[in-house]
């Protein structure tokens, strides 16, 4: 399983920051364990969930958000937060609805033009609240209303995309052994998964983020390039949130103002079940991933039960989520009080 | 008070009413019977008190949002609370208990989930932001059990009055808006404890040095934005009749959030004022309606805010005080030459 590269990648991407690698990496493990746990319940339940095809199309049902968690996991890591990816997901969708079905634009041209719009309007919301000095939950705010207002203003209705190319597009897939099928959209998504990371734990750009988050002085102090590094976070999250649009309509061939509503608010649960610190400065793409597969099997399992009720997927992850965050908090406070324990003796 | 205080609270004051005079005059301009207001049966009717009544809701959920954000933190569940209150208060009524059982049930709801935010703030020292996720994220799946999912609908005249009935020719969601306004000025300001709020906004860690005890205070502060969010979402429920657990409320954190901002505190804490968080309520809604009347698409009602947010937002950044300070000390040099 991918989720294992990181252990390794931790240690020799941030040596400056071992205190915290202990408290790091154990709500990475505990994620693991109880979705572990949890997809052990569900297949003992329901022996059928054990297959590559429930397997495959948790991937493909939970893509977009998938992808866009990835850019929402380093928006987080460097301390802030982007709630504009929802409008951006159901603005990409709109848009490509009407740039192929109005304009006759091939695919692959409006897919270019969607990630642009999505990637800079991300890298001007880094650049106002890196130069204005605002805070990001305001900044990203606004952008949220700006995307879903540009949505409505070219379609209120749900706009169908009908193109060969779409149909080419959503019938690639990967036969797995058992019968399951990796499509298109879940490869994409394992894909910036990996992408993320290595880009995390591998680059100078993702060390710069860790640093960001971990303290904002001391970074720049440091020589990290605080301004840059903050307009390409958001920048990124602008680029996630616009392939997660692609990956979206791909999925649905349709482009509605009122999609994905909301999914700002699952990306940041994923991030936090995966056991990113919304404080910013630890944490795992790793985790990201598992955390929306979290939520995918949650909706899985409520689908395959029959009898429940969807709203108990949002008091379950509402739980989840109260879990994790007191855990977190346990450990940075055991992590904090250690070292003061040593340098009073 | 010292007469400095005056004309620093007038001065902060006046570019919001400005704004809000502003979009009165484009609503107008747009919308020529925009200020009448005609007395039908006993009750104003018209634009501007249209204004007033739908925006009571968000001006209800900013008067306590505002004294959350004065502490540093902020209040993500009130939209949550508010589909938990209206779910409670429907259910109850439909089930033919008494108004009295169904209020006091509903905002002690409110209380309830107030509590927990507090305590989760205050006392596990979670940031305010995660710590109130969960119950935005737990608060509508909590209101669909209450409701079993259906659009709980009731038809007792009481708790009706209190969305749609009106006193003294007002409508009752403004007239409970005001008083509860009110109420919450005079607490803050007549006593210490809009100081200490302030003074946890701007360092808690000195509060604590201080003697005062902060996590009474922080735990109160949620509990008054709790009660608030339950008090708006029993007015949203009474005037629709009925309680959606998907829909009351959804947004409108953001909006509460939103004008508390125009209203000129700082997300960081420290510095508030009621009264403009509810001019900041105004504002928002002023541009809703005046969009709406003016005949614009409805469309363009989000890009517009957003507009008008940046706008706002980009004056009062500490980036843009910084040159209004540096064109002002140059002007006011070349003044003395």
């Amino acid at each position: 399983m991918t989720t294992r590269i990181p252990d390794a990648g931790m240690l020799n991407a941030r040596p400056f920051n071992v205190r915290l690698f202990n408290a790091g990496t154990l709500p990475l493990v505990a994620t693991l364990a109880i979705f572990a746990l949890a997809y052990a319940v569900c297949v003992v339940q329901f022996p059928a969930m054990l297959s590559t095809r429930v397997a495959a199309n948790l991937l493909t049902d939970n893509a977009f958000l998938g992808i866009v968690a990835v850019g929402m996991t380093f928006v987080i890591l460097s301390g802030g937060i982007d709630l504009s990816v929802g409008s951006v997901i159901a603005f990409t969708g709109v848009l490509l609805a009407v740039l192929i079905g109005r304009a006759g634009v091939h695919p692959l041209v409006a897919f270019a033009l969607a990630l642009a719009v999505a990637t800079a309007g991300g890298a001007v919301m880094g650049a106002m609240i890196h130069h204005l000095e605002m805070p990001p939950f305001i900044v990203t705010l606004a952008g949220m209303f700006l995307a879903r207002g540009m949505a409505f203003v070219l379609t209120t209705d749900s706009l169908p995309v009908e193109h060969a190319f779409y149909a080419t597009l959503q019938q690639l897939y990967w036969r797995l052994p058992g019968g399951g099928r990796l499509t298109l959209i879940a490869g994409v998504m394992v894909a910036v998964t990996v992408a993320g990371i290595i880009l995390a734990h591998r680059t100078r750009f993702g060390a710069n983020v860790y640093a960001l988050g971990g303290n904002r002085t001391s970074a720049a102090l440091m020589g990290v390039p605080v301004g840059a590094t903050t307009i390409a976070v958001y920048a990124l999250s602008g680029f996630t949130a616009g392939l997660a649009g692609i990956v979206f309509s791909l999925y649905t061939s349709a482009g509605y103002p009122l999609a994905a509503v909301g999914v700002e608010l699952d990306a940041i649960a994923a991030v936090v079940i995966g056991g990113t610190l919304l404080t910013g400065g630890a944490g795992f793409v790793a985790g990201t991933f598992v955390g929306v597969l979290m939520q995918g099997l949650i909706q899985t399992y409520i689908v395959f039960d029959g009898t429940l009720s969807s709203w108990w997927t949002k008091i379950v992850i509402g739980a989840l989520l109260f879990g994790f965050i007191v855990q977190q908090r346990a450990l940075v406070w055991l992590s904090a009080r250690r070292p003061s324990a040593g340098s009073a003796t | 008070m010292m007469p400095g205080t005056a004309t620093r609270a007038l001065a902060g004051a006046l570019p919001r009413f400005s704004v809000l005079a502003l979009i009165l005059l484009a609503s107008w301009l747009a919308f020529p019977g925009y200020f009448d207001v005609t007395v039908n049966d006993g009750r104003l009717y018209g634009s501007l008190i249209d204004v007033l009544n739908r925006g009571a809701p968000v001006a209800i959920l900013a008067i306590g949002m505002t004294l959350v954000i004065a502490t540093g933190g902020v209040d993500l569940s009130v939209g949550a609370v508010m589909a938990v209150s209206g779910a409670v208060a429907a259910t109850l009524i439909a089930d033919g208990q008494p108004l009295a059982v169904a209020l006091a049930a509903a905002l002690g709801a409110g209380v309830l989930c107030g509590l927990w935010n507090g305590i989760l703030v205050a006392v596990l020292d979670i940031q305010p932001i995660v710590a109130t996720l969960i119950l935005m994220v737990t608060g509508r799946g909590i209101a669909q059990l209450v409701t079993e999912g259906a659009i709980v609908t009731f038809v007792d005249e009481s708790l009706i009055f209190i969305g749609s009935g009106a006193v003294a020719g007002m409508p009752m969601p403004v007239v409970i808006a005001a008083v509860l306004a009110a109420a919450a000025v005079l607490l803050v300001r007549r006593t210490a404890l809009g100081m200490f709020i302030e003074a946890i906004g701007v360092n808690r860690r000195a509060s604590v040095q201080a003697g005062l005890n902060v996590r009474v205070v922080l735990i109160a502060v949620y509990v008054a934005s709790g009660f608030c969010a339950a008090l708006a979402g029993v007015i949203v429920a009474a005037d629709i009749r009925g309680a959606d657990a998907n829909n009351a409320g959804l947004w409108l954190e953001l909006d509460a959030i939103l004008a508390v901002v125009l209203g000129g505190a700082s997300l960081l804490g420290g510095r508030f004022s009621i009264l403009m968080s509810i001019v900041g309520a105004l504002i928002i809604q002023a541009m809703n309606t005046g969009i709406l009347i003016s005949g614009f698409p409805p469309e363009f009602n989000l890009i517009l805010k957003a507009a008008i947010v940046v706008v706002i937002l980009v004056l009062q950044s500490p980036q843009a005080g910084r040159i209004a300070a540096a064109i002002a000390a140059r002007t006011g040099i070349t003044r003395r030459r």
